[in-house]
Protein backbone atom coordinates (compact mmCIF):
# COMPACT_ATOMS: atom_id res chain seq x y z
CA UNK A 1 0.00 0.00 0.00
CA UNK A 2 0.81 3.20 -1.04
CA UNK A 3 1.39 5.34 2.16
CA UNK A 4 1.70 8.71 0.27
CA UNK A 5 -1.49 8.46 -1.50
CA UNK A 6 -3.79 7.76 0.80
CA UNK A 7 -6.34 10.26 1.99
CA UNK A 8 -8.95 10.35 4.59
CA UNK A 9 -11.41 8.79 2.45
CA UNK A 10 -9.91 6.38 0.93
CA UNK A 11 -7.77 5.07 4.18
CA UNK A 12 -11.29 4.21 6.11
CA UNK A 13 -12.41 2.52 2.61
CA UNK A 14 -9.49 0.27 2.59
CA UNK A 15 -10.10 -0.55 6.65
CA UNK A 16 -13.58 -1.02 5.70
CA UNK A 17 -12.99 -3.37 2.73
CA UNK A 18 -10.32 -5.42 4.32
CA UNK A 19 -7.84 -4.39 1.90
CA UNK A 20 -5.77 -3.70 5.07
CA UNK A 21 -6.07 -3.95 9.20
CA UNK A 22 -5.88 -0.55 10.88
CA UNK A 23 -2.92 -2.83 13.08
CA UNK A 24 -1.15 -3.11 9.65
CA UNK A 25 -1.60 0.55 8.73
CA UNK A 26 0.19 1.73 11.84
CA UNK A 27 3.24 -0.70 11.62
CA UNK A 28 3.13 0.96 7.79
CA UNK A 29 3.22 4.45 9.47
CA UNK A 30 5.41 4.16 12.27
CA UNK A 31 8.29 2.12 9.76
CA UNK A 32 8.03 5.31 7.41
CA UNK A 33 8.20 7.77 10.39
CA UNK A 34 11.44 5.89 11.68
CA UNK A 35 12.85 5.88 8.36
CA UNK A 36 12.05 9.61 7.01
CA UNK A 37 11.24 11.88 10.23
CA UNK A 38 14.96 11.71 11.14
CA UNK A 39 15.82 14.10 8.23
CA UNK A 40 12.62 16.64 8.61
CA UNK A 41 11.65 16.52 12.40
CA UNK A 42 8.21 16.75 12.51
CA UNK A 43 7.53 14.63 15.28
CA UNK A 44 8.38 15.42 19.17
CA UNK A 45 7.08 12.31 20.54
CA UNK A 46 4.96 9.17 19.42
CA UNK A 47 2.13 7.51 20.95
CA UNK A 48 2.85 4.01 20.28
CA UNK A 49 0.63 2.11 22.64
CA UNK A 50 -2.40 4.14 22.45
CA UNK A 51 -2.38 4.32 18.62
CA UNK A 52 -2.22 0.16 19.02
CA UNK A 53 -4.71 0.36 21.83
CA UNK A 54 -7.12 2.11 18.69
CA UNK A 55 -6.05 0.79 16.33
CA UNK A 56 -6.80 -3.21 17.50
CA UNK A 57 -10.19 -1.42 18.25
CA UNK A 58 -10.93 -0.61 15.15
CA UNK A 59 -10.57 -4.04 13.44
CA UNK A 60 -12.22 -5.76 16.00
CA UNK A 61 -15.34 -3.48 14.68
CA UNK A 62 -14.20 -3.75 11.13
CA UNK A 63 -14.47 -7.48 12.00
CA UNK A 64 -18.21 -7.17 13.07
CA UNK A 65 -18.69 -5.62 9.39
CA UNK A 66 -20.92 -2.82 10.98
CA UNK A 67 -20.54 0.75 10.15
CA UNK A 68 -17.30 2.29 10.63
CA UNK A 69 -17.24 5.78 12.36
CA UNK A 70 -16.20 8.27 9.64
CA UNK A 71 -12.51 8.22 10.55
CA UNK A 72 -12.16 4.27 11.25
CA UNK A 73 -8.21 3.36 10.76
CA UNK A 74 -7.40 6.75 10.00
CA UNK A 75 -3.43 7.86 11.35
CA UNK A 76 -3.15 11.70 12.34
CA UNK A 77 -0.47 13.24 14.00
CA UNK A 78 -1.67 16.01 16.96
CA UNK A 79 0.27 19.42 17.37
CA UNK A 80 2.18 19.43 20.27
CA UNK A 81 -0.20 22.16 22.03
CA UNK A 82 -3.02 19.49 22.24
CA UNK A 83 -3.19 17.37 25.66
CA UNK A 84 -3.44 13.96 25.15
CA UNK A 85 -3.96 12.23 27.99
CA UNK A 86 -0.87 10.57 30.01
CA UNK A 87 1.43 11.16 26.57
CA UNK A 88 3.66 13.81 26.63
CA UNK A 89 2.68 17.28 25.64
CA UNK A 90 5.55 19.84 25.67
CA UNK A 91 3.99 22.61 23.36
CA UNK A 92 7.59 22.33 22.45
CA UNK A 93 8.98 24.26 25.39
CA UNK A 94 11.65 22.85 27.89
CA UNK A 95 9.41 24.10 30.74
CA UNK A 96 7.26 21.43 29.72
CA UNK A 97 9.38 18.76 28.71
CA UNK A 98 8.10 16.15 31.24
CA UNK A 99 4.85 17.11 31.05
CA UNK A 100 2.19 14.44 30.64
CA UNK A 101 -1.79 16.25 30.51
CA UNK A 102 -4.27 14.41 32.69
CA UNK A 103 -6.63 14.83 30.45
CA UNK A 104 -7.68 14.84 26.61
CA UNK A 105 -8.59 17.81 24.48
CA UNK A 106 -11.66 17.97 23.21
CA UNK A 107 -10.78 18.10 19.65
CA UNK A 108 -8.65 14.85 20.20
CA UNK A 109 -10.98 12.62 21.81
CA UNK A 110 -13.52 13.78 19.31
CA UNK A 111 -10.87 12.42 16.86
CA UNK A 112 -11.13 9.45 18.62
CA UNK A 113 -14.63 8.77 19.01
CA UNK A 114 -14.23 9.28 15.16
CA UNK A 115 -12.13 6.62 15.01
CA UNK A 116 -8.81 8.34 14.45
CA UNK A 117 -5.69 6.88 15.38
CA UNK A 118 -3.76 9.32 16.64
CA UNK A 119 0.41 8.45 15.96
CA UNK A 120 2.12 11.26 17.93
CA UNK A 121 2.57 14.72 18.50
CA UNK A 122 3.84 17.11 16.25
CA UNK A 123 6.68 19.80 16.74
CA UNK A 124 5.83 23.30 16.46
CA UNK A 125 7.43 27.07 17.23
CA UNK A 126 7.37 27.22 21.86
CA UNK A 127 4.02 27.66 22.41
CA UNK A 128 2.87 28.15 18.69
CA UNK A 129 4.83 31.40 18.67
CA UNK A 130 6.85 31.74 15.36
CA UNK A 131 6.69 31.76 11.93
CA UNK A 132 9.28 29.02 10.99
CA UNK A 133 9.52 26.47 13.26
CA UNK A 134 12.84 27.28 14.26
CA UNK A 135 11.74 28.55 17.30
CA UNK A 136 10.51 25.07 18.82
CA UNK A 137 12.74 24.16 21.93
CA UNK A 138 13.72 20.81 21.02
CA UNK A 139 14.79 21.16 17.12
CA UNK A 140 13.59 22.92 13.88
CA UNK A 141 11.56 21.30 11.46
CA UNK A 142 12.53 21.14 8.01
CA UNK A 143 10.39 20.76 4.79
CA UNK A 144 9.89 17.80 3.30
CA UNK A 145 9.53 19.72 -0.08
CA UNK A 146 13.30 21.44 0.19
CA UNK A 147 14.88 19.98 3.37
CA UNK A 148 17.07 23.25 3.59
CA UNK A 149 13.66 25.34 4.01
CA UNK A 150 11.55 26.17 6.64
CA UNK A 151 7.86 24.25 6.43
CA UNK A 152 6.16 27.41 8.13
CA UNK A 153 4.85 28.00 11.36
CA UNK A 154 4.15 27.55 13.66
CA UNK A 155 2.23 24.47 13.36
CA UNK A 156 5.00 23.63 10.96
CA UNK A 157 5.31 19.75 12.39
CA UNK A 158 1.84 18.82 11.55
CA UNK A 159 2.27 20.49 7.97
CA UNK A 160 5.11 18.65 7.05
CA UNK A 161 3.93 15.11 8.61
CA UNK A 162 1.38 15.42 5.47
CA UNK A 163 3.37 16.89 3.66
CA UNK A 164 5.68 13.75 4.09
CA UNK A 165 3.15 11.27 4.19
CA UNK A 166 3.90 10.17 7.78
CA UNK A 167 0.31 10.88 8.54
CA UNK A 168 -2.70 10.77 6.31
CA UNK A 169 -4.05 14.32 8.28
CA UNK A 170 -3.56 16.56 11.29
CA UNK A 171 -4.28 18.53 13.61
CA UNK A 172 -2.89 22.13 14.51
CA UNK A 173 -3.81 25.28 15.66
CA UNK A 174 -3.83 28.98 14.37
CA UNK A 175 -3.81 32.29 16.06
CA UNK A 176 -1.91 34.49 13.34
CA UNK A 177 -1.21 32.32 10.84
CA UNK A 178 -0.41 28.82 12.04
CA UNK A 179 -2.75 26.53 9.72
CA UNK A 180 -2.69 28.47 6.58
CA UNK A 181 0.84 30.01 6.31
CA UNK A 182 2.65 26.32 7.53
CA UNK A 183 0.42 24.65 4.79
CA UNK A 184 0.99 27.03 2.04
CA UNK A 185 4.68 26.18 2.78
CA UNK A 186 4.72 22.73 2.93
CA UNK A 187 2.17 22.16 -0.36
CA UNK A 188 -1.15 20.55 1.67
CA UNK A 189 -4.38 21.54 2.67
CA UNK A 190 -4.78 24.27 6.09
CA UNK A 191 -7.95 24.63 7.38
CA UNK A 192 -8.39 27.64 9.93
CA UNK A 193 -12.02 27.43 10.81
CA UNK A 194 -14.80 30.44 12.57
CA UNK A 195 -13.58 31.37 15.84
CA UNK A 196 -15.73 29.38 18.03
CA UNK A 197 -16.86 26.51 15.43
CA UNK A 198 -14.02 24.03 17.49
CA UNK A 199 -13.50 23.45 21.08
CA UNK A 200 -10.20 25.32 22.34
CA UNK A 201 -10.72 23.05 25.64
CA UNK A 202 -6.83 21.50 26.36
CA UNK A 203 -5.48 23.85 23.63
CA UNK A 204 -2.31 25.27 25.71
CA UNK A 205 -3.06 28.52 25.69
CA UNK A 206 -1.19 31.10 23.65
CA UNK A 207 -3.72 34.47 22.79
CA UNK A 208 -6.96 32.85 24.00
CA UNK A 209 -9.18 35.42 21.68
CA UNK A 210 -7.28 34.51 18.35
CA UNK A 211 -6.59 30.60 19.25
CA UNK A 212 -8.40 28.43 16.53
CA UNK A 213 -8.23 24.71 16.36
CA UNK A 214 -8.28 23.16 12.89
CA UNK A 215 -6.97 20.45 10.28
CA UNK A 216 -4.24 19.47 7.67
CA UNK A 217 -5.10 16.93 5.27
CA UNK A 218 -3.91 16.25 1.35
CA UNK A 219 -7.04 17.51 0.22
CA UNK A 220 -10.14 19.91 0.38
CA UNK A 221 -12.28 16.94 1.30
CA UNK A 222 -9.78 15.54 3.78
CA UNK A 223 -10.04 19.11 5.56
CA UNK A 224 -13.59 18.65 5.38
CA UNK A 225 -14.37 15.13 6.91
CA UNK A 226 -11.43 15.81 9.58
CA UNK A 227 -13.77 19.73 10.62
CA UNK A 228 -16.79 17.61 10.45
CA UNK A 229 -15.37 15.15 13.57
CA UNK A 230 -14.00 18.02 15.19
CA UNK A 231 -15.88 21.01 14.96
CA UNK A 232 -19.26 21.90 17.46
CA UNK A 233 -19.84 23.26 20.54
CA UNK A 234 -18.54 22.06 23.46
CA UNK A 235 -19.76 22.93 27.12
CA UNK A 236 -15.80 23.13 28.35
CA UNK A 237 -15.27 25.94 26.09
CA UNK A 238 -18.32 29.02 26.61
CA UNK A 239 -16.42 30.35 23.58
CA UNK A 240 -17.55 27.63 21.21
CA UNK A 241 -20.71 28.69 19.30
CA UNK A 242 -24.10 26.78 19.79
CA UNK A 243 -24.38 27.32 15.68
CA UNK A 244 -25.30 23.81 14.06
CA UNK A 245 -22.75 22.41 11.94
CA UNK A 246 -23.47 21.58 8.56
CA UNK A 247 -22.66 18.57 6.82
CA UNK A 248 -19.79 19.88 4.97
CA UNK A 249 -18.61 16.75 2.58
CA UNK A 250 -22.23 17.42 1.23
CA UNK A 251 -21.04 20.88 0.05
CA UNK A 252 -17.49 19.93 -1.03
CA UNK A 253 -18.42 18.89 -4.79
CA UNK A 254 -20.95 22.00 -5.41
CA UNK A 255 -20.58 24.04 -8.45
CA UNK A 256 -20.04 27.78 -8.14
CA UNK A 257 -21.62 29.48 -10.98
CA UNK A 258 -22.40 33.01 -9.72
CA UNK A 259 -20.80 32.98 -6.60
CA UNK A 260 -19.23 36.30 -5.97
CA UNK A 261 -15.00 36.02 -5.26
CA UNK A 262 -13.83 39.24 -3.82
CA UNK A 263 -10.03 39.83 -4.67
CA UNK A 264 -8.65 42.72 -1.89
CA UNK A 265 -6.15 44.68 -3.79
CA UNK A 266 -3.97 45.76 -0.95
CA UNK A 267 -3.29 41.78 -1.24
CA UNK A 268 -1.63 42.25 -4.93
CA UNK A 269 0.86 45.61 -3.40
CA UNK A 270 4.00 45.45 -4.59
CA UNK A 271 6.33 43.22 -2.30
CA UNK A 272 4.29 40.26 -3.16
CA UNK A 273 7.12 37.78 -4.96
CA UNK A 274 6.31 37.60 -8.76
CA UNK A 275 5.76 33.74 -8.67
CA UNK A 276 3.07 33.95 -5.67
CA UNK A 277 1.25 36.43 -7.99
CA UNK A 278 1.07 34.85 -10.96
CA UNK A 279 0.26 31.51 -9.50
CA UNK A 280 -2.48 33.17 -7.46
CA UNK A 281 -3.79 34.94 -9.88
CA UNK A 282 -3.93 31.68 -12.25
CA UNK A 283 -6.23 30.07 -9.43
CA UNK A 284 -8.33 33.01 -9.06
CA UNK A 285 -9.16 33.02 -13.19
CA UNK A 286 -9.69 28.80 -12.73
CA UNK A 287 -12.71 30.03 -10.70
CA UNK A 288 -13.65 32.30 -12.59
CA UNK A 289 -13.95 29.82 -15.46
CA UNK A 290 -15.99 28.08 -13.54
CA UNK A 291 -18.47 30.35 -13.43
CA UNK A 292 -17.69 32.52 -10.58
CA UNK A 293 -17.52 36.54 -10.98
CA UNK A 294 -14.83 38.17 -9.76
CA UNK A 295 -14.94 41.37 -7.75
CA UNK A 296 -12.18 43.79 -7.12
CA UNK A 297 -12.27 45.02 -3.83
CA UNK A 298 -10.29 47.15 -0.95
CA UNK A 299 -10.02 46.28 2.63
CA UNK A 300 -8.29 49.73 3.73
CA UNK A 301 -7.06 48.69 7.08
CA UNK A 302 -5.09 45.55 5.38
CA UNK A 303 -1.68 46.99 6.65
CA UNK A 304 -2.73 48.24 10.49
CA UNK A 305 -3.02 43.87 10.85
CA UNK A 306 0.35 42.98 11.71
CA UNK A 307 1.01 46.19 14.54
CA UNK A 308 -2.78 45.12 15.97
CA UNK A 309 -1.96 41.49 16.47
CA UNK A 310 1.25 42.00 17.76
CA UNK A 311 -0.31 43.87 20.79
CA UNK A 312 -3.23 42.14 21.36
CA UNK A 313 -1.65 38.23 21.27
CA UNK A 314 1.40 39.31 22.59
CA UNK A 315 -0.84 41.16 25.89
CA UNK A 316 -2.70 37.49 26.12
CA UNK A 317 0.04 35.54 25.71
CA UNK A 318 1.81 37.17 28.74
CA UNK A 319 -1.03 36.68 30.74
CA UNK A 320 -1.41 33.23 30.11
CA UNK A 321 1.96 32.12 30.07
CA UNK A 322 2.01 33.33 33.86
CA UNK A 323 0.51 30.34 35.10
CA UNK A 324 4.30 28.57 34.04
CA UNK A 325 5.87 29.32 37.32
CA UNK A 326 7.13 26.19 38.45
CA UNK A 327 4.63 25.31 41.42
CA UNK A 328 1.92 23.02 39.97
CA UNK A 329 3.49 21.65 36.75
CA UNK A 330 6.29 21.65 34.36
CA UNK A 331 10.09 22.88 34.52
CA UNK A 332 11.13 24.48 38.13
CA UNK A 333 14.78 25.63 38.62
CA UNK A 334 16.70 24.30 41.51
CA UNK A 335 18.42 27.85 41.79
CA UNK A 336 16.00 29.73 43.58
CA UNK A 337 15.80 30.50 47.21
CA UNK A 338 12.92 32.49 47.98
CA UNK A 339 10.03 32.50 45.41
CA UNK A 340 10.12 35.32 43.52
CA UNK A 341 13.44 34.22 42.97
CA UNK A 342 12.22 30.45 42.27
CA UNK A 343 9.63 32.07 39.44
CA UNK A 344 12.64 34.43 37.57
CA UNK A 345 14.72 31.20 37.09
CA UNK A 346 12.34 28.73 36.38
CA UNK A 347 11.09 31.05 33.95
CA UNK A 348 14.84 32.16 32.37
CA UNK A 349 15.66 28.83 31.92
CA UNK A 350 12.24 27.74 30.62
CA UNK A 351 11.68 29.76 27.78
CA UNK A 352 13.38 30.36 24.72
CA UNK A 353 13.83 33.87 23.43
CA UNK A 354 10.67 34.27 21.07
CA UNK A 355 8.91 33.79 24.13
CA UNK A 356 10.16 35.45 26.12
CA UNK A 357 10.08 38.99 23.89
CA UNK A 358 6.67 38.01 23.61
CA UNK A 359 6.12 38.04 27.15
CA UNK A 360 8.16 41.36 27.83
CA UNK A 361 6.09 42.92 25.10
CA UNK A 362 2.56 42.17 26.03
CA UNK A 363 3.49 42.58 29.67
CA UNK A 364 5.19 46.63 28.54
CA UNK A 365 1.60 47.01 26.23
CA UNK A 366 -0.57 46.09 29.44
CA UNK A 367 1.59 48.14 31.78
CA UNK A 368 0.29 51.09 33.56
CA UNK A 369 0.79 54.16 31.14
CA UNK A 370 0.58 51.83 28.27
CA UNK A 371 -2.47 50.38 28.17
CA UNK A 372 -4.66 52.67 26.53
CA UNK A 373 -1.77 53.93 24.06
CA UNK A 374 -1.38 50.33 22.93
CA UNK A 375 -3.72 47.83 24.28
CA UNK A 376 -6.86 49.40 23.42
CA UNK A 377 -5.66 51.34 20.49
CA UNK A 378 -4.94 47.82 18.90
CA UNK A 379 -8.96 46.35 20.27
CA UNK A 380 -10.37 49.56 18.63
CA UNK A 381 -8.19 48.85 15.33
CA UNK A 382 -9.34 45.62 15.72
CA UNK A 383 -13.14 46.75 15.58
CA UNK A 384 -11.73 48.48 12.17
CA UNK A 385 -10.46 45.28 10.64
CA UNK A 386 -13.81 43.57 11.22
CA UNK A 387 -15.96 46.36 9.68
CA UNK A 388 -13.44 46.11 6.31
CA UNK A 389 -14.56 42.61 6.14
CA UNK A 390 -18.10 43.12 7.32
CA UNK A 391 -18.47 45.79 4.26
CA UNK A 392 -16.80 43.07 2.33
CA UNK A 393 -18.83 40.61 2.98
CA UNK A 394 -21.54 42.47 2.09
CA UNK A 395 -20.78 42.24 -1.50
CA UNK A 396 -18.91 38.86 -1.78
CA UNK A 397 -19.18 35.49 -0.94
CA UNK A 398 -15.62 34.57 0.17
CA UNK A 399 -12.57 36.39 -0.41
CA UNK A 400 -9.42 35.03 -2.25
CA UNK A 401 -5.82 35.88 -1.51
CA UNK A 402 -2.21 34.89 -1.79
CA UNK A 403 -1.32 32.96 1.44
CA UNK A 404 1.65 34.22 2.25
CA UNK A 405 4.34 37.00 0.49
CA UNK A 406 6.63 34.47 -0.57
CA UNK A 407 7.35 30.73 -0.97
CA UNK A 408 9.31 29.24 2.08
CA UNK A 409 12.24 30.27 3.23
CA UNK A 410 15.65 28.70 4.04
CA UNK A 411 16.16 27.83 8.08
CA UNK A 412 18.40 30.71 9.19
CA UNK A 413 17.23 33.54 6.85
CA UNK A 414 15.17 35.17 9.15
CA UNK A 415 16.07 33.90 12.19
CA UNK A 416 17.83 36.89 13.84
CA UNK A 417 15.14 39.57 12.93
CA UNK A 418 11.70 38.99 14.71
CA UNK A 419 9.95 42.34 12.73
CA UNK A 420 10.84 40.09 9.14
CA UNK A 421 9.82 37.28 10.74
CA UNK A 422 6.54 38.79 11.53
CA UNK A 423 5.70 40.34 8.45
CA UNK A 424 5.52 36.41 7.23
CA UNK A 425 1.93 36.41 8.47
CA UNK A 426 0.58 39.72 6.75
CA UNK A 427 -1.72 37.86 4.75
CA UNK A 428 -2.82 35.25 7.45
CA UNK A 429 -3.35 37.43 10.67
CA UNK A 430 -6.54 39.48 9.92
CA UNK A 431 -9.05 36.21 9.53
CA UNK A 432 -7.81 35.27 13.22
CA UNK A 433 -8.26 39.44 14.61
CA UNK A 434 -11.99 38.89 12.60
CA UNK A 435 -12.67 35.29 13.35
CA UNK A 436 -13.16 34.62 10.01
CA UNK A 437 -12.79 30.94 8.21
CA UNK A 438 -9.90 30.45 6.21
CA UNK A 439 -8.14 27.85 3.77
CA UNK A 440 -5.22 27.31 2.13
CA UNK A 441 -4.89 25.20 -1.08
CA UNK A 442 -1.65 24.49 -2.81
CA UNK A 443 -1.99 26.73 -6.32
CA UNK A 444 0.67 26.07 -8.79
CA UNK A 445 4.36 26.34 -7.83
CA UNK A 446 7.07 28.79 -7.85
CA UNK A 447 10.11 28.82 -10.28
CA UNK A 448 12.02 26.95 -8.00
CA UNK A 449 9.57 23.66 -7.67
CA UNK A 450 7.99 24.99 -4.07
CA UNK A 451 4.83 25.75 -3.10
CA UNK A 452 2.52 28.22 -3.16
CA UNK A 453 -0.66 28.85 -0.96
CA UNK A 454 -3.97 30.67 -2.45
CA UNK A 455 -6.45 31.27 0.99
CA UNK A 456 -9.94 31.58 0.73
CA UNK A 457 -11.49 33.13 3.86
CA UNK A 458 -15.59 32.82 4.26
CA UNK A 459 -18.19 34.83 6.48
CA UNK A 460 -18.63 33.59 10.19
CA UNK A 461 -19.70 30.02 10.13
CA UNK A 462 -19.44 29.67 6.13
CA UNK A 463 -16.63 26.94 6.21
CA UNK A 464 -19.03 25.07 3.80
CA UNK A 465 -18.75 27.82 1.33
CA UNK A 466 -14.79 28.03 1.70
CA UNK A 467 -14.68 24.24 0.98
CA UNK A 468 -17.06 24.19 -1.80
CA UNK A 469 -14.80 27.09 -3.48
CA UNK A 470 -11.58 25.32 -2.40
CA UNK A 471 -12.95 22.59 -3.76
CA UNK A 472 -13.55 23.77 -7.34
CA UNK A 473 -9.94 25.50 -7.18
CA UNK A 474 -7.94 22.07 -6.40
CA UNK A 475 -9.48 20.02 -8.89
CA UNK A 476 -9.72 22.55 -11.56
CA UNK A 477 -6.01 23.07 -10.90
CA UNK A 478 -4.88 19.66 -10.35
CA UNK A 479 -7.07 19.11 -14.16
CA UNK A 480 -4.55 21.76 -15.50
CA UNK A 481 -1.06 20.52 -14.06
CA UNK A 482 -1.99 16.95 -15.51
CA UNK B 1 11.37 54.86 23.37
CA UNK B 2 12.16 51.93 25.88
CA UNK B 3 15.04 52.64 28.07
CA UNK B 4 17.23 49.78 30.17
CA UNK B 5 14.83 51.11 33.22
CA UNK B 6 11.92 50.00 31.43
CA UNK B 7 13.31 46.57 30.47
CA UNK B 8 14.66 46.11 34.24
CA UNK B 9 10.92 47.23 34.86
CA UNK B 10 8.91 45.20 32.68
CA UNK B 11 11.03 42.14 33.26
CA UNK B 12 10.12 42.11 36.72
CA UNK B 13 6.52 42.35 36.40
CA UNK B 14 6.88 39.45 33.75
CA UNK B 15 8.78 37.59 36.65
CA UNK B 16 11.79 37.23 34.05
CA UNK B 17 15.28 37.91 35.15
CA UNK B 18 17.24 37.50 31.85
CA UNK B 19 20.64 38.06 31.12
CA UNK B 20 22.96 41.45 30.19
CA UNK B 21 23.40 40.05 26.83
CA UNK B 22 19.23 39.32 26.71
CA UNK B 23 18.44 42.65 27.91
CA UNK B 24 20.39 44.81 25.56
CA UNK B 25 18.88 42.11 22.49
CA UNK B 26 15.76 43.00 24.48
CA UNK B 27 15.88 46.53 24.46
CA UNK B 28 16.55 46.54 20.97
CA UNK B 29 13.60 44.33 19.46
CA UNK B 30 11.29 46.00 21.62
CA UNK B 31 11.86 49.78 19.79
CA UNK B 32 11.94 47.93 16.87
CA UNK B 33 8.48 46.73 17.19
CA UNK B 34 7.03 49.09 19.25
CA UNK B 35 8.64 51.57 16.27
CA UNK B 36 6.51 49.64 13.81
CA UNK B 37 3.37 49.41 16.23
CA UNK B 38 3.15 53.11 16.33
CA UNK B 39 2.02 53.25 13.09
CA UNK B 40 -1.42 52.19 15.02
CA UNK B 41 -1.18 56.27 15.85
CA UNK B 42 -2.09 57.47 11.99
CA UNK B 43 -5.73 56.06 12.80
CA UNK B 44 -8.57 58.07 14.11
CA UNK B 45 -10.22 55.54 16.62
CA UNK B 46 -12.02 57.95 18.97
CA UNK B 47 -15.14 56.84 18.05
CA UNK B 48 -14.82 52.86 17.56
CA UNK B 49 -15.55 50.50 19.74
CA UNK B 50 -12.97 48.43 20.85
CA UNK B 51 -13.03 43.99 19.97
CA UNK B 52 -12.25 42.08 23.19
CA UNK B 53 -13.60 39.10 21.47
CA UNK B 54 -14.60 37.81 18.43
CA UNK B 55 -18.61 37.15 20.43
CA UNK B 56 -18.03 41.23 21.81
CA UNK B 57 -18.66 42.48 17.71
CA UNK B 58 -20.91 39.37 16.51
CA UNK B 59 -22.08 36.84 18.82
CA UNK B 60 -23.75 38.59 22.00
CA UNK B 61 -26.93 39.89 19.58
CA UNK B 62 -29.94 37.50 20.42
CA UNK B 63 -29.62 34.61 17.35
CA UNK B 64 -32.37 35.62 15.54
CA UNK B 65 -30.33 38.79 15.06
CA UNK B 66 -27.82 37.54 13.47
CA UNK B 67 -25.97 36.12 16.14
CA UNK B 68 -24.00 33.37 17.40
CA UNK B 69 -25.49 32.31 20.47
CA UNK B 70 -22.60 31.68 22.37
CA UNK B 71 -24.59 29.91 25.12
CA UNK B 72 -23.53 29.43 28.74
CA UNK B 73 -23.95 26.12 30.07
CA UNK B 74 -25.92 24.95 33.43
CA UNK B 75 -24.04 25.75 36.26
CA UNK B 76 -24.14 22.14 38.30
CA UNK B 77 -21.29 20.44 40.10
CA UNK B 78 -19.62 17.84 38.29
CA UNK B 79 -16.75 15.42 39.22
CA UNK B 80 -13.38 17.39 39.04
CA UNK B 81 -10.02 15.90 38.40
CA UNK B 82 -8.82 13.62 41.23
CA UNK B 83 -6.24 15.20 43.47
CA UNK B 84 -3.64 12.23 42.82
CA UNK B 85 -3.91 13.29 38.98
CA UNK B 86 -3.88 17.03 39.45
CA UNK B 87 -0.33 16.89 41.21
CA UNK B 88 1.03 13.79 39.46
CA UNK B 89 3.11 16.24 37.46
CA UNK B 90 3.95 19.07 40.07
CA UNK B 91 8.26 19.68 40.69
CA UNK B 92 7.56 19.15 44.54
CA UNK B 93 4.54 18.18 46.76
CA UNK B 94 4.04 16.38 50.23
CA UNK B 95 1.07 14.44 48.53
CA UNK B 96 -1.74 16.84 49.59
CA UNK B 97 -0.14 20.45 48.70
CA UNK B 98 2.41 21.64 46.00
CA UNK B 99 5.80 22.33 47.92
CA UNK B 100 7.40 26.39 47.17
CA UNK B 101 10.67 27.89 48.81
CA UNK B 102 9.67 30.12 51.59
CA UNK B 103 7.70 33.00 50.69
CA UNK B 104 7.98 34.80 53.98
CA UNK B 105 11.27 35.94 55.88
CA UNK B 106 11.38 35.65 59.41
Amino acid sequence: MDLDVLTVASTRAAVAEKQTTATALVDAFYAKIEAEDPAIGAYLTLSKERAYRQATKIDQLADTGDELPPLAGVPVAIKDVFTTKDIRTTAASKTLDNFNAPYDATVVSRLEEAGAIILGKTNCDEFAMGSSNENSGFYPVHNPRDLTRVPGGSSGGSAAVVAAGTAVASIGSDTGGSIRQPAAFCGVVGLMPTYGRCSRYGLIAFASSLDHPGPFGKTVKDTALMLQAMAGRDPLDSTTADVPVPNYCEHVGEEIAGMKIGVPLEYFEDGLDPDVRAGVEFGIQELANAGAEIVPLSLPHTTYAIPTYYVIATAEASSNLARYDGVRYGLRSSEGKTLSEMYRRTRDAGFGAEVKRRIMLGTYVLSAGYYDAYYLKAQRVRSLLARDFDDAFAKVDVIVTPTTPTPAFKLGEKADDPLAMYLADIFTVTADLVGIPGISIPCCKSKEGLPIGMQILGKHFDEATVLRVAHVAEHALAARAE
Amino acid sequence: MVSDKDVSYVADLAHLELTDEERTRMLKDLNSILGYIDRLNELDTSNVEPMEQVASRYGEREEEAGGFGYAMREDQPRPCLPRDEAMKNAPATDGTFFKVPKVIER
